[in-house]
């Protein structure tokens, strides 16, 4: 287990560095002169060159991705911002909190909405009860994510005045962001776990289940829902990693100063390094996650945990799985 | 609905003398599907009304009338006005050119790249699948979203920059999904015959395995034209996509936003188009899907 863990992790630094050669890519070939940007439109050339020169914008390409890799896994520095001067990493841990605190209020209620939605929906196939939650699952999905924030808060905050509408401070200011990206997330919980129990609910050990005479509620959350948990899993991961990377539409209309507004005004700004940084951090956040969630496979799944522990038996298989 | 079809027999019909094409077979069932259908009319009606837009559109999507601003929906308006007192009526049938067409070109951009790129690699497997397949896991560990933000930000915005940004962040999807069909069907019997009467590899990955491992792209493609939609309407939310005066929805609804407090109705219904429009393709996609998946006939 622990030998699968750090050999997860060690396949994650090639991933992190083609990720870092792609975003620095990306930005290198972006229009716009930092310099420029700096020093505001009344600075003189003569200025403009000079800050060029500091900032080395002057360097080919290669020099300065080697230089920004050096930089970055060496000093573990993720250099400072080019519009207020701070450090990027500083930043990125500052503004952490609020994202973590919206990404993981929203999945949980993503997931005790999504989670019994999609579970009643199975039970009761093709019944009204089904349609009703499915169709209300496919409203959800269709919805922009930042069209329902802005309705959130026209009803909430602008109409009936119970909630602040933007910025951040005491927990009511939660409610509304969390609530409509939990919305949003929901209605593909529910409809993956619908799709995942109707998969089980006809197995045999469901039917065994039943025939010795076990209750029903207990038949549907243990026998049925633990098998069909594994793609549910998977569903509320991606939600919380992608999350974590910071909504970046629900942070802007509402204001928090996550990660999420952190990326959006360093892509308007052509602040380089907070781009380059955040979307370091995204791609490390996400292949943590990621492993996370295989690792959690492994706990709601006796036959998972089984490969992990004798892997000489069948090496072929679960290289292959793994590497789908 | 035919009476052929009205047969409720378990899977394709056994009897039909002919052996019917799989294309029949699954409009049938799609056909049956009331949801899918229901869906696809939308679709349908909204791409009509968006090619016919300057016919039916009562005003210009641009002609500005500084006297009446902000009015409600009434008869002269259906949708009211906005704050330069265009008729926002027009203006969401004009929308519908752009993202209905911006959603269509970038995952049939994305589609392309996708479908070939899955195909070779499980195809020929070895050591160009790794290679490949290790480049797009690097493309999927940033989000779609934060990858067409940031290749927007690059080519500056536009139309044309913004369909290439959202084909950009849906290639390695397509193409996972391609490579994983075609390495179900690559021992495939017919795919031994094809190789046995010496075709060519391009001919038996073009004409005989694509066609066999498209099903299930397919289904993809319709839901990632729902979700180009959403990525496209916020990409201009945030000002990166298209960019106003063109009324696409999400720029109406960044426009509208200053306005919330007092003229809802200039968000209000833009939102309502993208949910609509998004709303229908998930309906035909699902509809797809059940068509398209044996596994799910019963």
């Amino acid at each position: 287990m622990i030998r699968y863990i750090v050999k997860r992790l060690l396949l994650m630094i090639p991933v992190i560095l083609g990720v870092t050669w792609l975003i620095f890519t990306i930005m290198y070939f972006t229009p716009g002169d930092p310099a420029r940007i700096i020093l505001g439109t009344d600075a003189s050339e003569a200025e403009i060159a000079a800050l060029q020169e500091d900032l080395g914008l002057n360097d080919g390409y290669v020099v300065r991705f080697v230089r920004y890799v050096k930089q970055v896994f060496i000093d573990f520095d993720m250099g400072e911002s080019y519009i207020n001067g701070r450090n990027v990493g500083e930043e990125i841990g500052l503004r952490f909190p609020y994202t973590f605190r919206v990404a993981a209020i929203s999945v949980v209620i993503a997931v005790l909405i999504g989670l019994p939605l999609g579970i009643v929906a199975a039970v009761n196939q093709f019944t009204w009860k089904d349609n009703a939650a499915m169709m209300a699952a496919l409203v959800g999905i269709s919805m922009p994510g930042f069209w329902v924030g802005l309705m959130l808060s026209l009803a909430f905050a602008l109409r009936l005045g119970w909630l602040p509408a933007t910025g951040i401070g005491g927990p009511q200011y939660y409610i509304l962001p969390c609530l409509s990206i939990g919305l949003s997330g929901c209605a593909s919980i529910a409809r993956q776990t619908r799709s995942g129990m109707l998969e089980v609910i006809r197995q045999d050990y469901v039917v065994t289940a039943r025939a010795k005479g076990q209750v029903e509620w207990k038949v549907i959350y243990w026998h049925a829902l633990m098998n069909a948990l594994i793609p549910i899993i998977t569903q509320v991961g991606t939600m919380f990693g992608i999350q974590l990377g910071g909504a970046m539409i629900a942070e802007t209309v509402f204001s928090i100063p996550g990660i999420g507004t952190y990326m959006v005004s360093g892509i308007k700004n052509r602040d380089y390094p907070a781009i380059q940084g955040s979307v370091l951090y995204v791609a490390v956040i996400f292949g943590i996650i990621m492993l996370v969630v295989d690792l959690l496979y492994a706990f709601v799944d006796p036959r998972i945990r089984a490969q992990y522990q004798s892997r000489k038996a069948r090496p072929k298989k679960a290289a292959a799985e793994g590497g789908k | 609905m035919a009476r052929k079809t009205a047969k409720k027999g378990k899977g394709a019909p056994a009897n039909a003398g002919k052996k019917e094409s799989m294309l029949a077979l699954t409009w049938k069932q799609l056909i049956r599907n009331k949801m899918a259908v229901a869906g696809l009319i939308l679709i349908g009606v909204m791409a009509i009304l968006a090619i016919l837009a300057p016919v039916i559109a009562p005003y210009a999507y641009d002609k500005q009338d500084l006297y009446h601003t902000f009015l409600g929906p009434c008869r002269e308006h259906w949708f009211g006005t906005d704050n330069l007192g265009r008729d926002i009526f027009s203006r969401i049938l004009y929308g519908a050119r752009y993202s209905l067409s911006i959603g269509i070109a970038a995952v049939a951009m994305s589609l392309v790249a996708g479908v070939s790129l899955g195909a070779l690699c499980g195809f020929y497997g070895g050591k160009l699948d790794m290679i490949l397949m290790r480049v797009l896991d690097v493309f999927q560990s940033i989000p779609g979203m934060l990858m067409a933000i940031a290749v927007s930000a690059t080519l500056g915005p536009g139309l044309r920059n913004c369909i290439i940004a959202l084909s950009i962040s849906s290639v390695p999807g397509y193409a996972r999904m391609m490579r994983a069909s075609m390495l179900n069907i690559r021992d495939m019997e017919y795919v031994e015959a094809a190789r046995s009467v010496n075709a060519r590899d391009g001919r038996i990955i073009f004409r005989h395995m694509i066609p066999n491992a498209m099903a299930p792209t397919i289904v993809q493609a319709t839901m990632g034209v729902a979700t180009a939609i959403l990525v496209a309407a916020s990409l201009s939310f945030i000002g990166l996509g298209v960019q106003p005066p063109a009324p696409e929805w999400g720029a109406m609804l960044a426009d509208g936003r200053n306005y919330i407090r007092d003229f809802p109705h200039l968000v209000m219904f833009p939102g309502i188009a993208i949910m609509l429009a998004v709303l229908s393709l998930n309906m035909l996609g699902d509809g797809l899907r059940d068509a398209l998946d044996p596994r799910l006939k019963n």
